[in-house]
């Protein structure tokens, strides 16, 4: 018997009778359900993705000639500043944390719900007007400052676009924060019986570790735009020289918030590849804990990087080398990650399916970017190119290459889940070919654009540059075409795909453990460990299993009571025939 | 081992000849790529290697048709993982010791001094020396904003190592006090550059500098936040309304270079460019005079816009024509000085 | 059941039992005060940003506060720091009361506690109108403003909540020994703006 079918087994009764096929009108309105919930905030983010991604082919329509010839200069850098506003806070951070995080966690711990399903449904209920509230800035003048909004340009320019884009920050910050606090109680308190911290999934892993900086991080943005809101319509001077304020006490604030929130827009996505990639490979993640816990340990040093943003905003020098060393060494357990990650494919059996294919794809790309941060860590360095094309590249690289193409794999692999139904693989493979291609087309030139010289949020540039903004450009068409399989593949699957099955991808985490999709409390019983949650391959005792960083004898640590891991098993409720 | 060997050598090779900086104009410029090469060098080996693993595993590792069993069930490798851990923390330990170091040797640091380079109030307490320069300082590139005099400090009368009090990359530390460096005064406004040389009283749109002599930059801002940018020199600072940084160098390389803004300050922040021009001792001499001469004749503060690139910056020019006139209404301008360049 | 070619009845009701018998079942247990809890986190951290800022304009000043800003008053302020200190206390005897089952004493209690927040808030709108400094004065009045002007929205809210419990207290058997999350959440909530207001005392008039 393959561990699949000893879980499954074990959870018959768990996923027991037919249910009610949810009604569609249940996604249009207040729903307490947390898969309700996962659901509308992704199509919400995604529609918002593609409202971005206009704005993202506006940005390089005008960049595609050296001239300014498309918008003029001021609806420019209010098409960046919207387009990375609406990227950061209406798609990655809601469709990973808000999206997935709600979808997954409770099943894969076991839970009926979230602990505060009502919270929850407010928590989504703040994205779309928070969103509208944003986009309706444009009949006002939007905000023209970047995602930054450093005074005293933002205190300057433009006063009712900077005070929506305030407000709507607020407004999205509140939520992320709210869904936060459900994340963090769901998971420390309602796991299922017998699923010890070590026995989670490591989605649930990373998403304790976000939401930990999004508790932390979030509230000192909120003060932040307290004080700008101040200084922009009440006339106070916090941020304004003139005044005896400070701008660079604005971008401390800002920083400490917007650090961190990178990593809160990559965590999840970590703990998604974590998940898909052995369930394809075939094989059990390698190095368990060491991903756990580096999760831990990259939100703990994400807290104190910061001021990597300000290395030419004239902080003190003996910060800078601290900053410096502190940022560098994140990439200790970030590779501690890749490199666990390379070696679950290595030796697998890898079924390439699309979700498999933008796992490898976020493998590889995020690596790029993440490789182009350490270099943009070291301050000599940066001082040549801060507020260059080449930070707007590794911005895109980690952004796009890791986030999107993570969640693009979470898409595939949990649409089954979501829906009940398979999605098309060849489709799924043109889209991944597409977006590849033209992702790289995009965003690779501009690091050469950096470093030769071409700085960032301009409308205009050097004529020397034109022939690799020109590719930059067709790179971003290419993209732009490459989303509409997926789309197509989305609703044409949904509507009439094949039914999935429960298991379709023969993984052992719980939430494959109930029907596709799963009914309203999730489990009819109480879902049981039976094995732990990647152990593929180890249903023949015969292997010879090696496992380094758990206690076989351990309950706690040998994925609970009925493991069929264990060493000794408890005869009387064992999971494995063989041990009863 | 072959593998290993073939990946080093790509990845020296390619670290080496990248091609992909602009030319070095300054004598910090080559340390910055010094250190550039190296990283480029370890980054063009972890790429090759993930990219490696991945490729081979999808080729090498893909399921076969028919094949439902799953992998051998591998969990971890202890050493594996200690490996994979001190090898990237030597790495990183290794590039921020090297970064320390350039940055040190660019005059970043000063070990002396450092309790000092905390913020604006202890410089302007530090630093009071510089009264008199005050006098000598044209209105018009005097730190409008603050209640705070910022220190243009003059090297000569200050007994204190300048680079060190100050943000910004200082001065290297067996130049700090040579007398021949040449001091200019930077202001960043919306949407342009004004340089004041506060030993001859010329002011200028552009930046001109002798070969080979120490420059000291005391850069600020009178309205928001700008940065001055010379890819050339691999060197930029911020502008910052109501604080002075400093950013010192030694051209190394004749030429004229772009200066750019590099910090979002409104709308025509990509056309805040003008050229920093490195002449030999002698040229740079002449044209200080030209300019002292043009100031003579009348011309009280006219800015050298000669050989401004007027087909980027044309718009500028009657807005920056008329700081001269009228240098003390430049406070009163902002910040609606947005409204003041004409339609273009 | 559906059809499995499996016996289920032996395996699942096997496993189900072993896990009862682990966990003895608590049906819903009640995660509400830990939610509590972790919201103040965050809720205390906009104050560390809000403190942090006022630090760096202090520490960068060159004169604090700025020439010109008059002295500010100690007395009321101190005598105000007085009552919103004791109204914990009380606070806290209204938690003991309806432990006891005494749904009375918690009614007298928090509604002292409520008076005592409302006449600090009093006290601070009375401070308010006899200072001799506006918001955008100078950094330090905008930051003195900002700062007790943000606090004492969450003691606003505080009264609230505590008029919310005692509202509710009016219906019989709403609070009692065993369900009286409400009760204490409002008590939580309150001792934590006390804390702060203290940090902020300290700040802003002491040091
Ligand atoms: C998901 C988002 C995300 C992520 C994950 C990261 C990850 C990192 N970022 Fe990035 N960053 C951004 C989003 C992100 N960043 C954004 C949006 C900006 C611009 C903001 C703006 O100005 O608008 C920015 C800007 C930015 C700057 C400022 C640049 C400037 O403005 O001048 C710096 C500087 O230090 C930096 C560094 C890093 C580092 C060191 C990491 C590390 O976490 C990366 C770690 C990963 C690896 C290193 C790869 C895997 C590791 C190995 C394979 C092991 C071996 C590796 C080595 C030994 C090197 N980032
Ligand atoms: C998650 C974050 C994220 C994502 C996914 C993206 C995606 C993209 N970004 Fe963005 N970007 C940022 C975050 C992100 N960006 C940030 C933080 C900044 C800094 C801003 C600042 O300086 O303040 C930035 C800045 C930035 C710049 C620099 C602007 C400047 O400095 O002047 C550029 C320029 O090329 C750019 C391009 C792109 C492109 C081409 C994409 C593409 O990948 C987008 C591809 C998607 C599409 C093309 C959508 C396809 C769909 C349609 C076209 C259908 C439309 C239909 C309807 C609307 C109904 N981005
Ligand atoms: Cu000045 Cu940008
Ligand atoms: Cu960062």
């Amino acid at each position: 018997m393959t561990q699949a079918q000893l879980q499954e087994d074990a959870n018959l009764l768990a996923s027991d009778s037919e249910h009610h096929k949810p009604n569609w009108r249940e996604y249009f309105g207040f729903s307490t359900d947390h898969k309700v919930i996962g659901i509308q905030y992704l199509v919400t983010t995604f529609l918002f993705y593609l409202v971005g991604g206009a704005l993202a082919a506006a940005v390089r329509t005008e960049l595609a000639t050296p001239e300014v010839d498309f918008v003029s200069r001021e609806l420019y850098n209010s098409l960046f500043t919207v387009h990375a506003t609406v990227m950061i806070f209406l798609w990655i951070v809601p469709a990973t944390t808000g999206g997935f995080g709600n979808f997954l966690v409770p099943l894969m711990i076991g839970a009926r719900d979230m602990a505060f399903p009502r919270l929850n449904a407010i928590a989504f209920w703040l994205i779309p007007p928070g969103g509208l509230l944003l986009l309706s800035s444009f009949l006002v003048g939007a905000p023209a400052s970047g995602w930054t909004s450093y005074p005293p340009l933002s205190l300057v320019s433009g006063k009712p676009g900077e005070f929506i884009w305030i407000l709507s920050v607020l407004l999205l910050g509140t939520s992320s924060i709210l869904a936060a606090v459900n994340f963090l109680v769901t998971i420390v308190k309602m796991r299922v019986a017998g699923m010890g911290f070590n026995d989670m999934p490591l989605f649930c892993w990373a998403m304790m570790a976000t939401s930990a900086l999004a508790l932390i991080a979030t509230p000192v943005l909120a003060g932040a735009l307290i004080l700008l809101s101040f200084d922009l319509i009440a006339g106070t001077a916090f941020f304004n020289p003139t005044g005896g304020g400070d701008p660079i006490v604005y971008q401390h604030l800002f920083w400490f918030y917007s650090h961190p929130a990178v990593y809160i827009m990559i965590l999840p996505v970590f703990g998604m590849i974590s998940e898909i990639l052995p369930v394809h490979a075939r094989k059990p993640i390698f190095g368990y804990k060491a991903i756990a816990y580096s999760s831990l340990a990259i939100s703990f040093l994400g807290l104190i990087v910061w001021a990597h943003h300000m290395f030419t905003s004239g902080t003190p020098p003996w910060l800078r080398m601290f900053f410096m060393f502190t940022t560098m060494v994140i990439a200790v357990p970030t590779g501690i990650k890749v490199f666990s990650w390379l070696a679950t494919l290595w030796g697998g059996k890898l079924n390439l399916n699309s979700a498999l294919l933008f796992a490898m794809g976020f493998v590889s790309m995020f690596v790029v970017g993440g490789i182009s941060g350490v270099m943009v860590a070291a301050v000599p360095f940066d001082i040549h190119v801060h507020d260059t094309y080449f930070v707007v590249a590794h911005l895109h690289y980690v952004l796009f290459g890791g986030s999107v193409f993570g969640i693009y794999a979470g898409f595939y692999h949990w649409f089954p889940k979501m829906t009940g139904r398979m999605m098309n693989e060849t489709l799924g493979k043109i889209h991944f070919a597409l977006t590849f291609i033209g992702f790289n087309l995009a965003f690779m030139p501009m690091h050469k654009l950096g470093l030769e010289g071409m700085n960032r949020r301009v409308a205009e540039y050097d004529p020397k540059f034109a022939t690799l903004n020109l590719i930059c450009t067709i790179g971003t068409y290419i993209l732009a075409v490459s989303t509409f399989p997926f789309i197509y593949n989305a609703i044409s699957s949904w509507l009439s795909g094949p039914k999935a099955g429960n298991n379709p991808w023969r993984a052992l985490t719980l939430e494959w453990m109930t029907t596709s999709p799963p009914p309203v409390e999730n489990f009819d019983q109480d879902p049981i460990l039976v094995v732990g949650p990647y152990d593929y391959g180890m249903g023949d005792r015969a292997t010879n299993v090696d496992v380094p960083f758990s206690d076989p004898r351990e309950p706690v640590l040998a994925a609970g009571p009925n493991s069929a891991l264990r060493a000794d098993p408890d005869p009387s409720v064992a999971a494995h025939p063989d041990d009863r | 081992m072959l593998i290993g060997i073939v990946l080093t050598l790509v990845s020296i090779w390619y670290g080496q000849n990248h091609g992909l900086m602009p030319v070095a104009a300054s004598k910090e410029a080559p340390l910055v790529d010094g250190l550039f090469n190296t990283m480029m060098t370890i980054s063009t080996g972890l790429f090759i290697l993930v990219q490696g693993v991945l490729i081979i595993s999808a080729i090498k590792f893909r399921r076969r048709r028919g094949d439902e069993a799953d992998a051998e069930p591998v969990h971890g490798n202890i050493p594996l993982e200690i490996l994979w851990t001190a090898i990237p923390a030597i790495l990183v330990l290794g590039i921020s010791i090297y970064s320390f170091d350039v940055y040190n040797e660019m005059g970043g640091i000063d070990p002396m001094n450092h309790s000092m380079a905390h913020g604006k109030s202890e410089k302007s307490v530090a630093h009071m020396p510089g009264a008199a320069i005050a006098a000598t300082l044209p209105a018009a590139s005097e730190p409008l904003s603050t209640g705070m005099t910022a220190s243009a400090s003059d090297p000569s009368a200050s007994s204190q190592p300048i680079a060190s009090s100050n943000i910004g990359i200082g001065s290297t530390p067996e130049q700090q006090n040579s007398p021949t460096e040449l001091t200019v005064n930077v202001a960043g406004l919306q949407y342009a550059w004004i340089f004041t040389y506060p030993d001859t009283g010329v002011v200028s749109g552009e930046l001109h500098v002798p070969l080979g002599r120490e420059v000291l930059l005391n850069i600020t801002a009178n309205d928001v936040l700008h940065a001055f940018w010379v890819p050339e020199f691999r060197l930029k600072q911020d502008a910052i309304p109501g604080r002075q940084s400093e950013l010192s160098f030694t051209p190394s390389k004749e030429g004229e270079y772009p200066v750019i803004c590099a910090e979002l300050c409104g709308a025509y922040h990509g056309a805040m460019r003008t050229k920093v021009v490195v002449h030999s001792a002698s040229d740079y001499d002449a044209w200080i005079t030209s300019q002292q001469v043009a100031s003579a004749e009348g011309l009280q503060q006219a800015i050298a816009t000669s050989a401004v690139d007027q087909s980027v910056d044309q718009f500028l020019s009657p807005f920056v024509q008329s700081i001269g006139v009228q240098p003390d209404q430049l406070t009163q301008l902002h910040p609606a000085a947005g409204h003041y360049h004409p339609a273009s | 059941m559906q059809g499995s070619t499996i016996d289920p009845s032996k395996t699942v009701l096997n496993y189900h039992h072993a896990v009862e018998t682990a966990h003895g079942h608590s049906e819903h247990p009640d995660h509400r005060l830990t939610g509590v809890i972790v919201f103040l986190i965050a809720e205390s951290m906009i104050f560390l940003g809000l403190f942090s800022a006022y630090l760096a304009f202090r520490v960068t000043a060159p004169v604090w506060p700025p020439d010109g800003t008059p002295r500010l008053e100690l007395l009321l302020p101190g005598i105000n720091t007085i009552i919103l200190i004791s109204s914990s206390f009380v606070a806290h005897n209204a938690d003991t009361a309806i432990k006891k089952n005494d749904v009375k004493g918690l009614r007298k209690w928090f509604a002292i506690t409520a008076l005592m927040g409302v006449i600090f808030l009093t006290g601070q709108l009375y401070e308010y109108h006899h200072l001799e400094f506006g918001l955008t004065t100078n950094i330090f009045a905008s930051t003195f403003y900002v700062l007790t002007g943000f606090h004492g929205l969450h003691v606003t809210f505080g009264v609230v909540l505590l008029l919310g419990v005692l509202w509710r207290s009016l219906k019989a058997d709403h609070y009692s020994s065993e369900h009286h999350f409400g009760v204490e959440a409002a008590e939580l909530y309150w001792h934590f703006v006390d804390v702060v207001w203290i940090v902020l005392f300290l700040l802003l008039y002491i040091l």
